[in-house]
């Protein structure tokens, strides 16, 4: 050889020799090597997909928020003129079973009237044209109901232009008759302005914490898979070596091998991305979805997932090697003898905890939220709770002694290689410990965003609206609704108002007055303790709950004193009195909040006792009961709320409510804790069958003399199990610390530790799914062929 | 052939692997306390031989008969736990768990019959002792000598008092000092235990240690006592 | 070596003359020592005298190499017993067993039978040898390991020739 300095010489020359050798063993390491770099660029490739669909959030949601923009009819400044281009919309509001449908009525005032985006040509007057989603829905043969509560003719398709993703179910209905009397707007066009709300602080906090949460367990797989059958690797180093190879070219050599491996990874993780958006538009995650065309990585992003994975390999192969020292004659792995130790890696999530309360409280309406410090603070702390998982598994793992044959089996393997193990279960330790801190984060703050509606859906499950001020009108939907199929009940009450009679007093602003309620016994219990009733009745009902002042009740609802139903300033004439007088004998009752849960008081009467006819302008609420067990009776009743008049609201009753900005954010991460879950399965179960693919040999001596299957499958369970309870414990002791800093940035103080079960289930049904899922390679293992091959 | 007296005897017995077959109608008897060397050139089937005497690998068809029974004849997890308390296995190499110290997988057979893990150490450290590497007990494989884990493995193979020994080319990766040895410990602890001991090889000197031979040819095996 | 029991092996493929037999042996197993005339005529001679062959016939012409040789029964029989006794093990015994083998395969006879005859004969002495090692002290022992060596090379070879049987049977030729 000419240059005898050129082997172990540096430079970019001798890198790029080096590495392109490790490129030449990768490619021709024969079946081995092609395997280990399948295994790698799958491994990688799964990593890159993901963070290449994490790239796309920001343009799936910007995409999505614009055609839902371009959609919203344009609200007027003030009331419009009809002219041929304005026309009249009312949005129409409906839910089958648990698929909210969206739907617009449109009355055009002329032929130039604008159509909405995606929609060719206006419907006409009882047709509609639909979503291809609501198309398909509609045809399913469960959904019959459905069907009779959207009786139109179908005029059209609605193109993706106007819908928010592939799945929405909308559709435009042609009317004749709505006008701005009877619930419908005047409009120009659509198109509504973005209307930016500014993140809440302490959303945006739980946004970036999330995203930390989520993409460090991906990077951790990414790192894992670079070193996917290392063991190998570093004996064919070794051959390396003893042909005259010096130690910085072998590691530069197992560097090229990683970064072809990465390379090849990347191109999976591209084509993966690529053929996994074709399919995207038929899943539907927590009611979000999008077009292919929505999934759209930010530029950005993507050139730096395509740069940095590469690097990240070769950086994490170097390291790796920092302790393997392989020699001609084999791999000496330094770290069998040298203990761990612990104080460079505490500074780690102890800075990390240092960061996030240098950036001060998020609870304040004037706080400042800083992403970098708390990013950069979140991911410091996850990183050292990483750092200190070898270190706990090898001190704890050190403790034990005996215990049953597989308990000793997987114990000692543990304490010889504690480090893999560590390393397999690390991605697990961040994900848990992460997801556990935004829990605890998300329960004690969830009070700010959850508003207890205090609806009883006990009493009765739907709210309608009836769209009429006639009583015999009110009467007979009344009835409509009780002749529903499953329909047990109806709680319907006619609302209006009492004044006194007579003019202003000394020292009054106003005339008092108050409210009037006309219903039966039955309906008029659920609103007051009525106590024993027969039509005919009068009640006068005290409000306790300081919502009005109850001497106006007392001023006007008197026994035997007279009120006037007329409206005082409807006109600003006086109106022609509405006068009755409230018998002797009406009861003071007291109130009781009705299933929505308002209270009602003042006069409150049977039909028997007021003729409606005196009422001005009633207005009619009923709440209806309807019979769990009657399949459908929710979507029966809705059918006939559509039948009166599509434009009636139909609520359902529920105890909570929850706002729906902090319901995406809480979605949003579920999607991806999912995922990543799922990914630290898939790497747990590769390194467990490599490992048992490696002692092929030993497991069918083990079976051999006698060894029970059993008895092995336990040695495996202990050996996943142990690190991943040990990774857990600190999961959930460094989740709760961080989770608890966070709490104290959003000025919380209750903590709901029941969050943590779920979490850790999670963790421990993952190690349940991995054991089960290396039985079969084990049973396969431990076949006497192992015996056979010399 | 079934001999008077023979403890183990394996009549026909056929294995295949795929089309070709390791053993075509082969028999074999050995008695208690007996060294039969099994001989024979590589891809002979003497090793098949061995699985199928041991239970290991059932025949597809013949009969092997262990005492009163018929071992072919027994399920995967009787013939296990017969091979736990009645056989023992020496092998050529990569048979001791490497995680575990020496004394352990000594005991560790011990501890797989339910053994209390105290006695079984116990017992574990004496036969280390008596296979003279009593020192090495808390030490791992991966830190001895080959000669030094294969005493360890001669001695695991005798911890359970076996009946019949199992050795496949137990001295095939030791120097022929340490390899003698191991020999000479190997059969000097089954003549005391009047244990049987089959031991595949392909050494004339491995085989010497033997009281009788018989040599596997294509399948078949030649029983060379008859000639002498 | 018998040079008697060679001949013999090679009249059983058929009737030779005296020249003929020099030829056949020479080609076989005289490498590095040819036969002489006078060593065929003396054997020949001897087996005649035994009845382990016959005079097949005589050509025209002087001198005993026109004599035509054919074994007899009695021929036969005595060189399968030779083949099937195994040699008393000893050192360079090389040249006899290789002989035996050609001429096992010359006579269609199972070259393999030998062999394990001829190894089982081996791993007698070598037990014995085996035996005084344990039993004797180290002067004992290291005169027992030399002939075990030994004994363990000529098996080896006659593993090698076992494995090799099919190749020298074709270059016998048969």
């Amino acid at each position: 050889m000419s240059t005898t300095t050129s082997t172990s010489g540096g430079g970019l020359r001798g890198w790029a020799r080096d590495l392109g050798m490790g490129v030449r063993f990768a490619v021709g390491g024969g079946r081995e090597g092609w395997i280990r770099t399948l295994l790698t660029a799958l491994g990688v490739g799964l990593g890159v997909t993901l963070l290449l669909a994490a790239s796309t959030i920001p343009a799936i949601q910007a995409h999505r928020t614009e055609r839902r923009l371009a959609a919203t009819p344009t609200e007027a400044d003030g009331p419009l003129a009809p002219s041929a281009s304005t026309l009249v919309v009312a949005d129409l509001r409906t839910q089958f079973r648990d698929r909210p449908l969206t739907g617009r009525m449109l009355r055009p005032d002329g032929p130039a009237a604008p159509a909405p985006p995606g929609v060719a040509a206006l419907p006409k007057p009882g047709e509609m044209v639909l979503s291809p989603a609501l198309r398909e829905f509609l045809a399913e043969p469960g959904n019959a109901l459905l069907r009779q509560r959207l009786p139109f003719r179908d005029a059209g398709t609605i193109g993706p232009a106007g819908l928010a993703g592939p799945a929405e179910l909308k559709y435009y209905l042609g009317s004749a008759t709505l006008s701005t009397d009877n619930g419908g707007v005047r409009v120009a066009g659509f198109g509504a302005e973005r209307k930016s709300e500014p993140l809440d602080p302490q959303l945006l906090m739980l946004v970036i914490v999330g995203c930390v949460v989520l993409l460090m367990p991906v990077a951790i797989f990414i790192a894992t898979a670079v070193r996917f059958g290392g063991e190998r690797r570093d004996r064919r180093l070794a051959a390396l070596r003893l042909i005259g190879a010096d130690a910085r070219m072998a590691r530069r050599t197992a560097a090229g091998e990683a970064l072809f491996g990465a390379v090849c990874g990347v191109l999976v993780g591209a084509a993966l991305f690529l053929v996994g958006r074709q399919f995207v538009g038929g899943i539907t995650i927590w009611d979000t979805n999008a077009f292919p065309s929505d999934l759209t990585p930010n530029p950005l992003l993507a050139a730096l997932i395509v740069l940095v994975v590469p690097l990240a390999a070769v950086v994490v192969t170097l390291l790796a090697l920092r302790r393997v020292a392989i020699e001609p004659l084999g791999v000496v792995r330094s770290g069998a003898g040298r203990r761990r130790r612990l104080w460079w890696r505490l500074p780690f999530p102890l800075g990390g905890l240092a960061l996030l309360l240098a950036n001060g409280g998020t609870s304040g309406a004037q706080s400042v939220v800083n992403p970098f410090l708390i990013a950069g603070g979140a991911t410091l702390f996850l990183l050292g709770v990483t750092l200190l998982l070898p270190w706990i598994v090898d001190a704890v793992v050190g403790l034990f002694r005996g215990g049953p044959v597989p308990w000793q089996l997987a114990v000692r393997r543990l304490q010889l290689s504690g480090g893999a193990a560590a390393r397999a279960v690390s991605g697990i330790t961040v994900a848990v410990a992460g997801a556990i801190a935004l829990q605890l984060l998300f329960s004690a703050i969830q009070g700010d965003f959850m508003k207890i509606t205090g609806q009883d859906s006990k009493r009765a499950q739907l709210e309608v609206s009836l769209p009429t001020h006639d009583v015999a009108t009110i009467r007979k939907m009344t009835r409509e609704y009780q002749r529903t199929p499953g329909v047990r009940g109806v709680i319907a009450a006619i609302d209006t108002t009492a004044s006194r009679p007579g003019p202003l007093r000394k020292g009054e602003p106003f005339i008092p007055s108050t409210s009037v309620t006309v219903g039966d016994c039955a309906s008029l219990s659920e609103l007051a303790h009525t106590g024993p009733c027969k039509d005919g009745d009068v009640f006068i009902v005290r409000d306790h709950t300081g919502q009005v002042d109850d001497s106006y009740i007392r001023q006007t609802a008197r026994p035997g004193a007279a009120v006037d139903f007329a409206w005082p300033d409807r006109t600003g004439q006086p109106p022609r009195p509405r006068l009755w007088t409230i018998p002797k004998d009406a009861r003071a009752i007291e109130s009781r909040p009705d299933p929505m849960g308002m209270p009602s008081f003042g006069l409150f009467a049977t039909p028997g006792a007021l003729d409606t006819a005196l009422l001005d302008e009633p207005q009619a609420r009923a709440m209806i009961k309807i019979d769990p067990r009657f399949p459908d009776a929710v979507e029966h009743a809705r059918n006939t709320a559509a039948r009166i008049d599509p434009l009636t609201s139909v609520h359902a009753l529920q105890n909570m409510e929850r706002d729906a900005q902090y319901a995406s954010v809480r979605t949003g991460l579920l999607v991806a804790s999912t995922a990543t879950l799922a990914l630290i399965a898939a790497s747990m179960l590769v390194t467990m069958v490599e490992q048992l693919r490696e002692r092929r040999r030993l497991l069918s001596v083990l079976v051999a003399f006698g060894t029970r299957r059993a008895t092995l499958a336990w040695s495996v369970l202990w050996q996943t199990a142990v690190p991943v309870a040990l990774g857990l414990v600190l999961s959930v002791a460094g989740g709760a610390g961080l989770g608890l800093a966070l709490l104290r940035m959003a000025g919380k103080s209750t903590v709901d530790w029941s969050v943590i079960w779920p979490l850790v289930a999670a963790g421990s049904g993952l190690v349940l799914v991995v054991t089960l899922l290396s039985l079969p390679p084990l049973w396969r293992m431990m076949r006497p062929d192992g015996l056979r091959t010399e | 052939m079934t001999p008077e007296g023979s403890l183990l005897a394996a009549e026909a017995l056929c294995k295949a692997y795929g089309p070709t077959p390791a053993l075509d109608g082969a028999d074999f008897s050995i008695h208690p306390g007996e060294v039969v060397a099994v001989l024979g050139p590589s891809g002979s089937g003497k090793s098949t031989l061995l699985h199928c005497l041991a239970g290991i690998v059932r025949p597809d068809s013949g009969t092997v008969r262990y005492g009163p029974h018929a071992l072919t004849d027994l399920s995967d997890a009787q013939r296990s736990a017969l091979r736990r308390t009645d056989f023992g296995f020496v092998f050529q190499f990569g048979q001791l768990v490497p995680e575990l110290t020496c004394l352990e997988n000594v005991a560790l057979p011990l501890r797989l019959n339910g053994t209390k893990r105290k006695e079984a150490e116990r017992r574990a450290h004496d036969w280390l002792a008596q296979l003279e590497v009593e020192g090495v007990g808390k030490q791992r494989p991966g830190e001895i000598s080959g000669g030094q884990g294969q005493r360890v493995a001669v001695a695991r193979a005798l911890a359970t008092t076996p009946r019949v020994i199992f050795a496949d080319e137990p001295t095939g990766a030791l120097d022929s000092l340490n390899g003698e040895r191991v020999l000479t410990l190997l059969t000097n602890a089954a003549r005391d235990t009047n244990a049987a001991v089959v031991l595949v090889t392909h050494e004339a000197r491995v085989a010497a240690y033997s009281d009788r031979e018989i040599v596997v040819r294509d399948g078949r095996v030649k029983d060379m006592a008859g000639r002498i | 070596m018998s040079i008697g029991h060679t001949l013999l092996g090679l009249l059983e493929s058929g009737p030779r003359h005296g020249y003929d037999l020099k030829r056949a042996f020479d080609e076989h197993f005289g490498q590095d020592r040819p036969l002489h005339y006078g060593q065929v005529y003396s054997t020949m001679s001897r087996l005649l005298k035994n009845g382990l062959v016959e005079v097949d016939g005589v050509e025209a012409g002087a001198g005993p190499e026109r004599k035509r040789y054919a074994i007899t029964d009695a021929g036969i029989t005595d060189v399968a017993q030779w083949l099937a006794r195994p040699e008393k093990p000893e050192p360079y015994l090389q040249s006899t067993l290789y002989t035996k083998v050609v001429l096992a395969l010359l006579t269609d006879r199972d070259a393999a039978e030998l062999l394990d005859t001829q190894r089982a004969e081996h791993l007698r002495l070598m037990r014995g040898l085996t035996e005084r090692k344990r039993t004797g002290d180290l002067a004992d022992q290291l005169i027992c390991d030399h002939a075990l060596f030994h004994l363990e090379a000529d098996l080896r070879w006659l593993e090698l020739t076992a494995a090799r049987l099919d190749k020298l049977a074709e270059a016998v030729g048969g």
